[in-house]
């Protein structure tokens, strides 16, 4: 990565590697899942599906976790730019659920596949995203004990969209093969 | 239903260990609903101005308190077992709005002038979670 391409037609050609090209594509799936989830209201704010996160699953678990974390990390950055987030705090929480998220991706791909699929992944992964999320609320955003009542909720969603999120990408990584 | 349909199963069957992820799952929301949730009665009030405490004061009285913040006076009221704000000098009276607190670990914050009303039951439920 890290190569700028131009819209106008240059005679500098960069050389880009069948990588960047895989990345750049699932990106822009991520990015387009990402803005249509932000079209639709939510109950509370931070509450959501999270489906561009189907794409980083998949991506972890057919190719590798580079290429997941390159993804995810390029999805928040674009979309936050596309939606007109970018450093305010609701990028800050997209980044801080993802880099969180990421981490424990990285553990969590170690777990035996022959007795733990997507789903476990998923749903480990959108715990992780909450914990991010609400360190930073609770550091940062809302320096109040009070925060705690809102984790129940959090937690609830978490693992109901993690559960969802982790059927599709099985049912996908299934298909594929 | 997805999970009814045996004989055309369109998305893959969770394995052993999704199940134990997810049954643990299951249990941990539970309890933090249990511990988090717990609706005990209030029977002080707390005070912040800040991040420091000016004041704990018992919920079984009718009394009116003010305090000053940085934009001015914020008035505090409590009334046998409940406290609201009653009158601020913020602009968007996000405090006032919120009204009348009953329960333990119901707060209201006056973030533009820096006081916060916290009510505190026998003990406060998530202190371990957040040191």
């Amino acid at each position: 990565m890290g190569h700028k391409s131009r819209m106008t037609r240059s005679t500098i050609s960069i050389k880009t590697t069948q990588e960047d090209h895989r990345i750049a594509k699932l990106t822009a799936l991520a990015i387009g899942l990402h803005v249509l989830e932000a079209i639709f209201p939510s109950p509370l704010p931070g509450v959501k599906p999270g489906i561009a996160n189907i794409v980083t699953l998949f991506v972890l678990l057919e190719f590798d976790f580079a290429t997941a974390a390159w993804v995810s990390l390029l999805r928040v950055f674009a979309s936050s730019l596309l939606l007109g987030h970018f450093l305010s705090p609701t990028f800050v929480l997209s980044l801080s659920g993802t880099i969180a998220s990421l981490m424990v991706l990285w553990l969590a791909q170690y777990l035996p596949k022959k007795h733990f699929s997507a789903i476990s992944i998923s749903v480990l992964a959108a715990f992780g995203h909450i914990a991010g999320q609400l360190s930073v609320v609770r550091l940062w955003l809302i320096p109040q004990a009070g925060v705690a009542y809102l984790i129940p909720i959090f937690a609830l969603a978490a693992l109901f969209f993690g559960c969802m999120n982790g059927l599709i990408v099985a049912r996908l990584l299934r298909d594929q093969q | 239903m997805w999970w009814k349909r045996t004989s055309d199963s369109r998305y893959p069957k969770p394995l052993a260990g999704d199940w134990f992820v997810i049954v643990t799952s299951c249990l941990m929301v539970l309890m933090l609903l249990n511990s988090l949730w717990s609706h005990q009665p209030a029977n002080r009030l707390e005070v912040r101005q800040g991040d420091q405490i000016v004041g704990v004061y018992d919920l079984n009285q009718v009394r009116s308190l003010s305090f000053r913040g940085p934009l001015g006076i914020s008035e505090v009221v409590i009334q046998q077992g409940k406290a609201r704000f009653k009158h601020s000098p913020c602009s968007n009276q996000y405090c006032v709005h919120q009204g009348w607190l009953s329960k333990a670990g119901q707060l209201s914050i006056c973030l533009p002038n820096h006081i916060s009303l916290e009510l505190l039951g026998a003990q406060k439920p998530y202190d371990s979670l957040n040191y």
